[in-house]
């Protein structure tokens, strides 16, 4: 039987050394037994072998849980976590194994030692010492369940760097100057000042959010257990809270229903918005701000805004698409989507400069349906077409365009109020009433919704002839 | 009137503020103060520093910056007409106050908010600047969590994104017509074009990020830790599928990190028409549940409203376990070889056992009692799965399934 002592329990680089002895030496776990020096060696056991070069090749992620665990106060761990690695050193896929007994007792030893971690990050409390050379100085008390000063403090040292600090606990102490960070002795709690003249504002806080109409206790103590009241300052407030909740909830209910305050009116006093009234737009400003109030369909329902057309009063072409897409949602622009670059691109090849050209849609609103992080677009009806029609023929009264393109359907049934396919309208030249001239043409999203390529880049070949025919028939 | 001190207005504007539910501290980037010596860092999980006896987390310095408001919510306790005690921080004294907090690590930083003073773009700017101070004057690499006041300039916003973790916008009421009748001023067009504004301020963030030229240069982040909001519920008639409806349509839209559930709470002096009741807590539990189906288990809300009752969910059980007998030709699953998104199914499963059975079920066929050391509690599961120790048999469609997970109903007391 070999004896190892440890001399530092809870140091990894002690045992890791010790473990990996033992390892290059072939030794079977059943055949060590670890202690601490503080409990004593054994009489009869032979001292560790020093670890032989050539060390055992291990997981790396069973390193880091071992650096972890070893911190743990159970005083079987030196044994298990080497019974572990030496059967890790045997079989790789051991840490994937969830349902070994051993692996078992690892994950839930490094749940606690990580739990333990992250309440010690959490409840530490430091209380100020005072000034010196322009850094102020803390120091606080802690009780950590585990050995875990070495595990905590570089997160101590990353957060607060900027001042001094110790934190002293039964095991370790880490201290902070500045420069590097240094390990110590454990201490005594009254190392650490009794009080700090910010805890009455943190109380206040403390008891200020706590919501008595909604107690939950056991909640609390879940999260925050009781044994680490004793060096939180707000917790001595908990008692005197939760036995007033009861009767403070009651006088809320209780209460009469008081008088406004008498101050009510002056301060909602503020000036009201203008409001832009359908009949009387006159500009394509006013109309964009009543087409972004527009509730005639329960489309506005759901999208952010309605989104007017674009581009200047004088444009000889206007362009209209079906709706806004999630992009010009979010935007409050016309085209700015993947479509609209897939048009944007178009244009430019047809020799149309979109910054003369008025773009719009048939519908204002943009219509979707909410799929996990995605808003997919859905079609228009014709009665929603229609009833928008309403908008887009003040758009065309105040623009008087020469020429219209529609792109798609839904924007030649918002044009024409006919529905009548493309393919029947392609081509040629028509003629709307009032004189402007009409070029039916296709949807840019259906070029991205293709996938034939080949076919694709017929389609957009045509779509770029019609954009040319516009661009001859405007001129 | 004398003036109040820092703790008088503490006391208000904390006590005030308590009414938001958020306050998150993760999800943002990892940073801290190595560099720049100074005070502060994030490292993605948020921590808890403490908890209030209504089982809340208080991770930040939740405070308004003042509860004077020109608007007049019905549901506020800080509403215009409302007798509450008013108070107003000056933006150096809420620097103070988060950075005494945040040196003695109570707290992971700050969730700034304040009532409508003047107007949305005037609070909005004050909001701000007490953010740009931290964040320039004192190099404070903490949390910042600001309230985005709806309607205030875009440009507002996008300055509030280069210096906060986290940007919200509270819808708090469902619907349009509780909106109209509760908060007469706010619009919810306005707040779903700020939190588009928002949307649209990540989107370019990160568009520049990826068209940088340098590798090295670091393109101001906007909100990394995204954009959350909260409802009310029970203050008004909104069901909870009109709930889930809007929350849907806020996660799609604008990608909204989190959607907080408040369960509506009686507040002092509060408005008539309002139910002084206790609040609703288990239906608050119930949509928090139906809202994590949607995020991580791969519900929509139309499966989710199948188990419930003319739109509102099943009070008793869970949403999950209420959809599972409400569709019981889906079950038993075969643990070992169910896809992931039938073991999400399976009333009993979060997604952390899902991953572990997902994990060990490739190194030998899982039983029981190896199901016992994936998962929290097998007793639940028995009626949903098959393992090649288990067959739940006539189980899976008995009639009393339901009463084995519902809880008892009470005897009432007898009269003497």
């Amino acid at each position: 039987m070999r004896e190892v002592v440890l001399a530092a329990p809870g140091d990894f680089a002690e045992w890791r050394s010790a473990a990996r002895g033992l390892l290059a030496n072939g030794v079977a776990p059943e055949d060590v037994s670890w202690c601490d020096s503080a409990a004593g060696a054994s009489l009869f056991g032979e001292a560790a072998a020093p670890a032989r070069a050539g060390a055992v090749a291990l997981p790396r992620e069973l390193l880091e849980i071992a650096e972890r665990v070893i911190c743990h106060r159970d005083p079987e761990v030196p044994a298990r976590l080497y019974r572990i690695i030496w059967r890790a050193a045997r079989d790789r896929l051991l840490l994937a194994r969830a349902t070994d007994a051993d692996v078992d007792w690892l994950r839930k030893a490094d749940k606690a030692i990580r739990r333990d971690v992250h309440k010690m990050h959490a409840f530490v409390r430091f209380r100020r010492l005072g000034e010196e050379a322009g850094r102020e100085r803390f120091a606080a008390w802690f009780e950590p369940a585990h050995r875990i000063v070495r595990l905590t403090a570089p997160f101590f040292q990353r957060r607060f760097t900027g001042m001094d600090w110790v934190i002293v606990t039964p095991d370790a102490r880490a201290i902070w100057h500045g420069e590097t960070l240094v390990y110590g002795p454990g201490g005594t709690r009254d190392e650490v000042p009794a009080s700090d003249v910010v805890e009455d504002q943190w109380r206040t806080y403390y008891g200020a959010i706590f919501n008595p109409a909604r107690v939950k206790v056991d909640a609390m103590r879940a999260e925050m257990p009781k044994k680490y009241w004793k060096n939180l300052p707000e917790a001595q407030d908990i008692a005197p809270l939760l036995a007033g909740a009861e009767a403070r909830v009651e006088r809320m209910r209780e209460a009469a229903v008081s008088m406004a305050n008498p101050l009510t009116d002056k301060w909602r006093t503020r000036v009201p918005d203008e409001l832009a009234l359908d009949d009387n737009v006159t500009t394509l400003d006013g109309l964009a701000k009543a087409i972004d109030r527009c509730t005639r369909c329960p489309l506005y329902c759901n999208a952010t805004q309605g989104v007017a057309g674009e581009g200047p009063e004088a444009a000889r072409i206007m362009l209209v698409g079906e709706q806004p897409g999630d992009q010009e949602d979010l935007q409050g622009r016309p085209f700015v989507g993947p479509a609209g670059q897939v048009l944007d691109e178009a244009l430019e090849e047809a020799g149309l400069d979109r910054t003369r050209l008025f773009l719009t849609n048939a519908v204002k609103h943009f219509k979707f349906e909410p799929r996990g992080k995605r808003r997919l677009h859905q079609n228009p009806t014709t009665g929603e077409i229609d009833i928008c029609r309403w908008w887009l023929d003040k758009e065309r009264a105040l623009v008087k365009p020469d020429l219209i393109v529609t792109l798609g359907a839904s924007a030649l049934r918002g044009v024409t109020g006919k529905s009548a396919s493309i393919k029947s309208m392609r081509g040629a030249a028509h003629e709307l009433e009032g004189g402007t001239k009409l070029i039916a043409t296709i949807h840019p999203s259906f070029l991205l919704r293709m996938p034939d390529r080949a076919r694709a880049a017929e389609e957009r070949e045509a779509f770029v002839a019609d954009l040319i025919r516009a661009r001859k028939l405007a001129a | 009137m004398s003036a109040k001190t820092i703790l008088e207005k503490l006391a208000v504007l904390a006590d005030a503020a308590k009414y938001d539910a958020s306050c998150a501290s993760s999800g943002t980037v990892k940073r801290d103060s190595t560099e720049t010596k100074g005070i502060g860092s994030t490292e993605g999980m948020g921590i808890c520093h403490s908890y209030a006896p209504d089982g809340r987390c208080i991770s930040l310095l939740k405070i308004l910056l003042t509860n004077f408001c020109i608007y007049d919510c019905r549901f506020c306790i800080n509403r215009a007409s409302s007798n509450v005690e008013r108070a107003r921080f000056s933006p150096q004294e809420v620097v103070r106050l988060t950075l005494d907090f945040y040196k003695r690590n109570y707290i992971e930083g700050l969730f700034l908010s304040s009532g409508i003073i003047r107007s949305e773009d005037y609070t909005m700017e004050q909001l701000v600047e007490v953010a740009r101070i931290l964040r320039e004057e004192h190099r404070f690499a903490g949390y910042i969590h600001l309230k985005t006041i709806a309607g205030a300039d875009s440009g507002l916003i996008a300055l509030a994104g280069l210096y906060a973790d986290r940007l919200s916008t509270n819808v708090e009421l469902p619907t349009e017509e509780g909106l109209s009748s509760f908060a007469p001023e706010k619009k919810p067009e306005t707040i779903r074009k700020t939190m588009a504004s928002v949307r649209v301020g990540e989107s370019e963030a990160v568009e520049a990020a990826k068209s940088r030229l340098i590798g090295k240069a670091k393109p101001p982040r906007f909100a990394p830790a995204g954009q959350s909001t909260q409802m009310i519920v029970g203050a008004d008639a909104a069901r909870d599928d009109d709930i889930l409806k809007t929350a849907s349509n806020l996660y799609s839209g604008y990608q909204l990190r989190r959607v907080y559930y408040s369960a509506y709470s009686p507040i002092p002096d509060a408005s008539r028409d309002l139910p002084p009741v206790r609040p609703p807590l288990m239906r608050e539990h119930r949509l928090y549940q139906a809202d994590w189906l949607l995020r991580f288990y791969g519900f929509e809300r139309a499966e989710i409203m199948e188990g419930a009752t003319g739109g509102m969910l099943d009070l008793n059980i869970d949403p999950k376990l209420a959809w599972a007998l409400q569709r019981r030709e889906a079950f038993p699953v075969d643990i070992n070889r169910a896809p992931r998104e039938l073991l999400l199914r399976v009333p009993g499963l979060g997604t952390r056992a899902v991953d572990r059975i997902v994990a060990a079920r490739r190194l030998g066929k899982l039983g029981l009692g190896d199901l016992a050391k994936l998962t929290a509690s097998v007793k639940k599961l028995l009626p949903f799965i098959v393992t090649p120790d288990w067959r739940p048999g006539k189980l899976t469609d008995s009639a009393d399934l339901r009463a084995r997970f519902a809880p008892r109903a009470e005897q009432l007391a007898l009269a003497l």
